[in-house]
């Protein structure tokens, strides 16, 4: 059995241990006896529909080809003829060559530039979450607890309507705002604080911009929702007991907003670790974001298995920063995800 | 009194940066769009112009781009809807042991880098295109993009649909069961219904998530285009006005849609305010006239 073979085999094992667990909760009485069977409950027809719906989403479009990726990293990148011939083996070469790179030599190093790459991105990423936060988080507030509700509503469009601009022209509207004889070049000259153009796009100032510019709606919003609960009361309560601004909300408003707080920097540091547009466009020459190289591994390299070794690593890399949230915060991830 | 003032003009400071941050650089966009010079260029402004929204339309990668947008974000919303219902459904009828795990399984889109799923899809989709023999009618740019798209589009619908779901009234369902309706009929003629607000929204964002989405399509779409592709391009090779163009266009069409909005919203509004008054004038009325339904209204 080929390892291709086998990832079509566990999602069915792991239905299988879904089905035991049903059974076996059957037969411990764990049940509410006036609960009905899910066939009895919505009829034969839209029964089938349902399971059949939601089998092909979850395998065919989320759990297989995820794992199909997983096992194409630990292929060699070969022809198509050499498939599944006895060069294909299983290897790890790929995760080799993104910490040592090309063995060359017989002294050891290192990959340099995609281990820069890797830190960088995840660096940035982080500042960016952050910097999201301090920015967002006076309005969320602002929206929450301030505001009257005809305000209210007109800030909620007035913040949508340039979400629907997308990426691609959201990073363009930065390269002429910000390029050579763009606006703010020529304001700065023309005030006489520079003498010639400033390049933003090189100093990777665009970049840090229009990062974090596409994703302050994904953080206002689960900040404005996490706020939003919170009873007026125990603000005013706090302020009769004397406490500061600061301490109002370092002690009351942000424990209580903490899932909306972990949800929205865990969106947008994942949105920014695997965002695309903004480093393609903005980025200067000299960076390099680490989804523009799985990118030109694929459209330049055509080393596909190598781009899905890079695209795990980073996968794992999101995966570890979310369950660090979760444990710094102690939110579950149903109070993430919302 | 004088905290409370610095306390509004700090506000006010605030808001007017941040929403100066939020619409700066459109607003500039906006103005290169209507500019005369071939590089987009707000200052000086030279002359008025509409050339660059007929050089717009007269792009014909654009508008097959357009055109492949529309048909996917449609393919995107026929598939999305129907799933996210029925795994909401499963949702809330799963036991409760198995329901974390399904939640993990189905939000895990949500999370996942697009690159990652635009690649997982594409690798996935071309050996089981080959295996199976369909490569001719599976393995192509708009099948997989629709795909990609889904994969994490059925979980946002799901998540919209369960919102709704969960402020469901079971007795409903009971008393229509009481009434005698089989579970088909409860689903068509009282859960539908009910979710039908959800299921609008979910179609819209659907469609518009599908419509502007860069990252998985870039991959999934293999050697086909979509208007965000064709996009990519054209700022990759440099910079054109007839770009700002499609972002006006883009505004001013999200601009009428949610003045729109905002407008049924309110009329909606008063007419349920309305509605409540008649109800208790209706009541009140039934009251004086001992058991008479006054037909009012």
């Amino acid at each position: 059995m080929s390892s291709r073979g086998l990832v079509y085999l566990i999602p069915i094992a792991v239905i299988a241990i879904f089905w035991a667990m049903a059974v076996w909760e059957k037969r411990r009485g764990l049940d509410d006896p006036s609960r009905k069977g899910f066939v009895q409950q919505n009829g034969i027809l839209l029964s089938t529909f349902f399971v059949l719906a939601v089998a092909f989403w979850t395998l065919f479009l989320v759990v297989l080809p995820y794992m199909y990726m997983v096992q194409e990293s630990f292929h060699p990148s070969l022809w198509p003829k050499d498939r599944g011939g006895p060069k294909d083996v299983l290897t790890l070469e790929h995760y080799k060559y993104f910490i040592y790179g090309l063995q060359t030599g017989t002294e050891a190093s290192y990959n340099v530039t995609h281990l820069y790459a890797f830190w960088k991105t995840l660096l940035i990423s982080l500042c960016v979450t952050f910097a999201n936060f301090c920015l967002c988080y006076p309005l969320a507030y602002y929206l929450a607890q301030s505001a009257g509700p005809q305000k209210l509503r007109l800030l909620l469009i007035a913040l949508i309507v340039p979400f629907w601009v997308n990426e691609i022209l959201r990073a363009f509207a930065f390269r002429v705002l910000l390029s050579s004889n763009g606006l703010i070049n020529t304001a700065l000259i023309n005030m006489g604080l520079i003498d010639t153009s400033f390049d933003f796009l090189r100093a990777d100032i665009g970049l840090y911009l229009g990062l974090s510019y596409a994703y302050l709606l994904i953080m206002v919003f689960p900040l404005y929702n996490g706020i939003e609960a919170l009873d007026k009361n125990q603000i005013e309560a706090a302020r009769d007991l004397g406490a500061s601004w600061w301490r109002i909300h370092k002690d009351v408003v942000m424990p209580f907003a903490k899932p909306g707080i972990a949800s929205g920097c865990t969106m947008v540091f994942m949105l920014a670790a695997g965002s695309l547009a903004a480093p393609q466009f903005l980025g200067g020459p000299n960076t390099l974001w680490f989804t523009s190289i799985v990118y030109d591994f694929f459209f330049q390299a055509f080393n596909w298995s190598r781009g899905s070794a890079y695209a795990f690593i980073l996968l794992l890399a999101c995966i570890g920063f979310v369950l660090l949230v979760l444990r710094v915060f102690k939110v579950s991830l149903g109070e993430i995800a919302r | 009194m004088t905290s409370r003032l610095v306390y509004k003009l700090m506000t006010g400071f605030y808001l007017l940066i941040f929403f100066a941050y939020l619409f700066g650089p459109l607003a500039v966009m906006g103005v290169t769009a209507f500019n005369t010079p071939n590089y987009p260029t707000a200052y000086p402004f030279e002359a008025f112009t509409t050339k660059w929204f007929t050089a717009l339309f007269n792009d014909r990668d654009m508008m097959e781009g357009l055109w492949n947008s529309v048909i996917i974000g449609i393919g995107v919303v026929c598939l999305a809807v129907p799933v996210g219902l029925a795994a909401s459904i499963v949702m809330t009828q799963i036991y409760p042991r198995a329901r974390s795990l399904y939640y993990l399984i189905t939000v895990s889109p949500v999370l996942t880098p697009g690159v990652i799923i635009g690649i997982s899809t594409v690798i996935f989709w071309k050996d089981f295109a080959e295996t199976t023999g369909l490569k001719p009618y599976l393995y192509k740019g708009m099948i997989l993009a629709i795909f990609g798209q889904a994969s994490f589009i059925c979980a946002y619908c799901m998540l919209i649909i369960l919102a709704r779901l969960q402020r469901f009234d079971r007795a409903q369902e009971e008393a229509a069961l009481d009434l005698g309706a089989s579970y088909p009929q409860v689903f068509w003629h009282i859960l539908i219904p009910f979710l039908r607000p959800a299921l609008f929204s979910a179609g819209i964002i659907a469609f518009l998530s599908s419509f502007e989405n860069y990252n998985t399509t870039t991959f999934a779409i293999l050697a086909d285009k979509t208007l965000v592709t064709v996009l990519a391009g054209r700022v990759r090779q440099g910079t054109d006005p007839s770009l700002s163009a499609l972002a006006v266009i883009i505004i001013a069409v999200s601009l009428v849609g949610a003045i729109s909005y905002e407008i049924l919203k309110r009329r909606e509004e008063r007419r349920a305010l309305e509605a409540a008054a008649r109800a208790r004038a209706a009541e009140r009325g039934e009251v004086a006239l001992g058991g008479a339904v006054p037909t009012a209204a």
